[in-house]
């Protein structure tokens, strides 16, 4: 591996150059470009300060999107843990089990959610006559110490939830989160363990002191890799959050394909991927910081 | 003697995959003495310490700690610390914080923590080196650190899995000295394991000499090395011609053609055995004087002495000798009596202490292979 680059190596790396100036670069300065301009491709900032009316749309795409992330989390740490400390075999068929969704398009298993939570859906009338039928009872029960509940039973909603949008991001971009988590608790140094449990270390103290700050660059890819695309996904919150939950991708997609107002949306865009960009900034400074400080 | 056992370990045996790693051990270590375990790959060495240690469970057998069964107790409850082929120093934190690591988990003041982690710091001879990562540290320096991290804790004994394994020769001297003194200073067990001849013998009080899950020999560096049990011994311990012979009676041997007068006794009249002759105790005349004599076919300068191969009866004698020899001229060999060893056969007898394959190449060979399966 020498330092200069040879012409072998420039040769082998030219169409890669390529792909990211012509697929990477030149469209963020596209974006950049239709942001700051209006429809006569002059330069202006109206379309920047348009944006603030959208502050409660970008505030909402950031909590679900979080929301999303950690909930993700504290169902992958544990399953990665889980799958990393089993049998070879066994890890194959549960890596299999979560690879295997994946395989399927996106927007069918967005849309298989959309049956499933419907109302008139499997789930939501089992759901709806369970609580119902604790609902009588309990009134039953408040009638004989004399009393009687105020409001009738009202069935309950799943689709059209922010909820369900919640859940939509979390059933597919779960499998990033478990991948980059199981690896790296997988690559761990198993002599490490061992020193903790020498130096007087129980199995809960080894999780804690070892294992988690071990396993915190996994955590934080997963985070990215599950919190950028719930940020700016539009197809869920379409699919699932109804009309009520309408998220900055959602009026991204509207600028493109509706109101055809392309630098409206490309200044939307660019205001979305610096706010990611901050999220994980933020994100990878807290990690950081947790690697050096101890318990 | 039996108040002064610290581990005993009582029929231990252990398999992985049908293999029999460790078979039927039997062993006692006393306190504060510094033992080893030596012996090739795979001859259960680094196995008999991970079940002192509590990482394994052995099949059946007892592991005795101060007259009590630990067989159930689990590694953070054992009065006992290794250290790791590989260090296993902790990347997340820095030096000082390593070393604290074991302290903190006792509950110990913090004033106190920075004072042991000062004294053990003095002690491997790494002061101011408390805020420095582990990642910025050479491979002695992570050494020291985790000799450190160990001796924090104040075990009773110290568990060491071949830790100069990976750092140069130089350097390794350096440690064995520093190792030994160190035991020698805080007055507790070292159970070393290592597959290194010499530093076996130039360390221990009490070497164990494994091979195949079994117990070879237990003895002195110096019981070791002048009274080998079997040529398998004689032949890991140093270099050793190992030559067929037979007892005619007590005091004399007879091999390679001719009697010699030896020290030993009690074997039965024409019993044959096997007899180690070390190279540098054989002397170089001319050929009449000699008791036997042969013909030089290799020659090998190795700085303080020459190595000298040479061919009687079919059988290739290493000598080793400071005066050099024409490859290709006769020779006389005078063994004295004290420079005999002999041997009951064994199933060893015949597998080694014959130099007619010995090359250079090959000794490396063998001895990268012993390296690798190690590191598993």
């Amino acid at each position: 591996m020498g330092k200069k680059s040879t012409l072998l190596s420039r040769v082998i790396g030219a169409p890669y150059i390529l792909w990211a100036v012509l697929f990477i670069i030149v469209p963020i300065g596209m974006v950049a470009y239709y942001a700051f301009t209006d429809a006569t491709g002059a330069f202006t900032f109206d379309n920047m300060l348009e944006i603030g009316k959208y502050t409660d749309t970008f505030l909402l795409s950031i909590w679900l999107g979080l929301l999303a992330t950690v909930i993700s989390l504290v169902i992958a740490y544990p399953l990665a843990y889980i799958i990393a400390n089993s049998g070879e075999n066994r890890q194959k068929i549960m890596m299999m089990l979560i690879m295997l969704p994946m395989w399927m398009n996106f927007l069918l298993r967005t849309y298989s959610w959309m049956t499933i939570l419907e109302d008139n859906g499997f789930l939501t009338t089992t759901l709806n006559s369970v609580l119902e039928g604790a609902y009588v009872i309990l009134d039953e029960a408040v009638k004989i110490l004399g009393g009687g509940l105020k409001k009738p039973f009202e069935p309950i909603h799943l689709i059209n939830t922010r909820g369900a949008v919640v859940l939509g991001m979390v059933y597919n971009f779960l499998p990033y989160m478990i991948l980059p988590i199981y690896t790296v608790i997988l690559k761990m140094d198993r002599s490490l363990i061992e020193a903790a449990q020498d130096l007087g270390c129980n199995k809960v103290q080894v999780f804690k002191n070892i294992t988690i700050p071990l396993s915190l660059p996994g955590v934080v890819s997963g985070f990215t890799m599950v919190f950028v695309p719930s940020v700016s996904t539009f197809y869920i919150s379409q699919k699932l959050g109804g009309t009520g939950t309408t998220l900055i991708g959602d009026i991204i997609e509207t600028q493109f394909q509706t109101a055809n107002n392309f630098h409206l949306g490309a200044s939307l865009s660019f205001v979305l991927m610096i706010l990611i960009f901050i999220c994980l900034a933020v994100m990878n400074k807290f990690s950081d910081d947790d690697g050096e400080v101890i318990i | 003697m039996a108040n002064n056992e610290i581990i005993k370990l009582k029929n231990i045996s252990i398999s992985f995959d049908e293999e029999k790693i460790i078979d039927n051990m039997n062993l006692y270590i006393r306190d504060k003495e510094f033992i080893t375990f030596l012996g090739p790959s795979g001859c259960g060495k680094t196995t008999t310490l991970r079940i002192i240690a509590g990482f394994l469970q052995p099949d059946s057998g007892e592991v005795i700690f101060d007259g009590k069964v630990i067989n159930d107790v689990p590694p953070h409850k054992r009065q006992l610390n290794t250290i790791f082929q590989r260090y296993a120093l902790f990347p997340h934190l820095n030096v000082y914080e390593n070393i604290a690591f074991g302290l903190r988990l006792q509950k110990t003041s913090e004033k106190e923590i920075k004072e042991t982690v000062t004294e053990m710091l003095s002690l491997v001879n790494l002061k101011g080196f408390e805020r420095r990562n582990i990642s910025s540290l050479s491979g002695g320096q992570q050494q020291r650190v985790a000799i450190a991290r160990a001796l924090a804790v104040k075990p009773k004994i110290l568990l060491l899995d071949e830790p100069l394994g990976a750092l140069d020769l130089k350097l390794r001297k350096d440690m064995q000295v520093e190792l030994k003194n160190i035991q020698k200073r805080l007055g507790i067990t070292f159970i070393y394991v290592t597959h290194d001849q010499e530093e076996a013998l130039s360390m221990s009080d009490t070497i164990v000499v494994m091979n195949g899950g079994k117990i070879q020999q237990i003895g002195t560096p110096l019981d070791i090395y002048n009274e080998p049990k079997n040529a398998f011994v004689a032949d890991f311990i140093g270099e050793s011609n190992i030559i067929e012979g037979v007892m005619r009676a007590d005091f004399w041997v007879e091999m390679a053609g001719n009697k010699f007068k030896c020290l030993d006794k009690g074997f039965g009249v024409d019993e044959e055995v096997d007899v180690v002759v070390r190279p540098e105790d054989v002397d170089i005349v001319k050929a009449e004087d000699g008791m036997i004599s042969g013909k030089v076919t290799s020659i090998t300068f190795k700085g303080v002495h020459y190595e000298i191969i040479v061919e009687i009866k079919g059988f290739k004698w290493m000598i080793q000798s400071t005066d050099y020899q024409e490859v290709g001229s006769t020779i006389g060999l005078v063994i004295e009596p004290d420079a005999i060893h002999i041997m009951k056969k064994s199933e060893y007898s015949g597998l080694y202490g014959d130099y007619s394959s010995f090359s250079e190449e090959f000794d490396e060979l063998s001895d990268a292979t012993v390296y690798e399966d190690d590191e598993e």
